[in-house]
């Protein structure tokens, strides 16, 4: 007679912070992706409007963002497009068949969540 | 024969989403050594930059760029998480028309007057 069968688990433990690390660079890929297309974009497009429209409009643009709140929330922005723009150089190195193995690509997960926070700090640094 | 499964769009938007992201890529790296190194602080400073021919021909193809590669993952994600077809297909619609509106507003920012 063989061996009783291993347990099967019974469920897959879907909670983010038991996520691997490509996993959640997955969801946040996405999320930073929707977020971008609405509402950043248009908010960015109407701040280039203004900006590029006059000379009383770049004044206002600058007030605007000169406020600690905006300021942050740019920061915030700017984490979002460097995870996108990380993430995504990642998703195209694998489209070429470079890390595709478990341990490089949990180790390019991290990395691009590092550099997406060194970018930002580096965006944070120069809007202080 | 005919393939008879498939809506036949897939190969060609998963190709063209990697070239959108790669023209992006490329507008990002561009604009940050433009703005790192002339790093404009006044109206005319801006303007100037956005009225060279150059520089106002690769935003506008960043943002057909950006148009197409939107269009593609928002299409994904609204398939993905929303199953009711007529609510996705109110969506998606929505999701196209915004970007339109998108394009042609990022097209009268750069030539438009004023």
């Amino acid at each position: 007679m063989s061996a009783a069968p291993k347990p099967r688990p019974k469920y897959y433990d879907l909670n983010l912070a038991h996520l691997p690390a490509p996993g959640l660079l997955s969801i946040f890929h996405r999320v930073s992706g929707a977020l971008l297309f609405f509402p950043i974009l248009p908010g960015l497009l109407y701040i280039l409007h203004l900006g590029l429209g006059s000379e009383d409009g770049y004044a206002r643009v600058v007030a605007f963002l000169g406020h600690p709140a905006v300021k942050l929330a740019f920061l915030g922005i700017a984490w979002l497009y460097a995870h996108h723009f990380f993430a995504g150089i990642r998703y195209l190195l694998l489209d070429l068949h470079i890390g595709i193995e478990k341990a490089p690509s949990r180790t390019s997960a991290i990395a691009v969540f590092v550099l997406g926070i060194v970018a930002t700090a580096a965006i944070g640094w120069w809007l202080w | 024969m005919k393939n008879p499964v498939g809506a036949h769009y897939g190969l060609g938007d998963w190709l063209l989403q990697r070239l959108t992201a790669v023209v992006m890529l490329a507008y990002t790296i561009g604009l940050l050594a433009i703005v790192v190194t002339h790093h404009p602080d006044s109206y005319a400073d801006w303007k100037r930059m956005f009225s060279v021919g150059f520089v106002r021909l690769a935003t506008m193809l960043f943002f057909i760029a950006l148009l197409y590669h939107a269009w593609v993952g928002m299409r994904d994600i609204l398939m993905d998480y929303v199953h009711a077809t007529g609510l996705r297909l109110a969506l998606q619609v929505a999701v196209g028309l915004a970007l339109l509106f998108y394009l042609v507003w990022s097209a009268s920012i750069l030539w438009g007057p004023g």
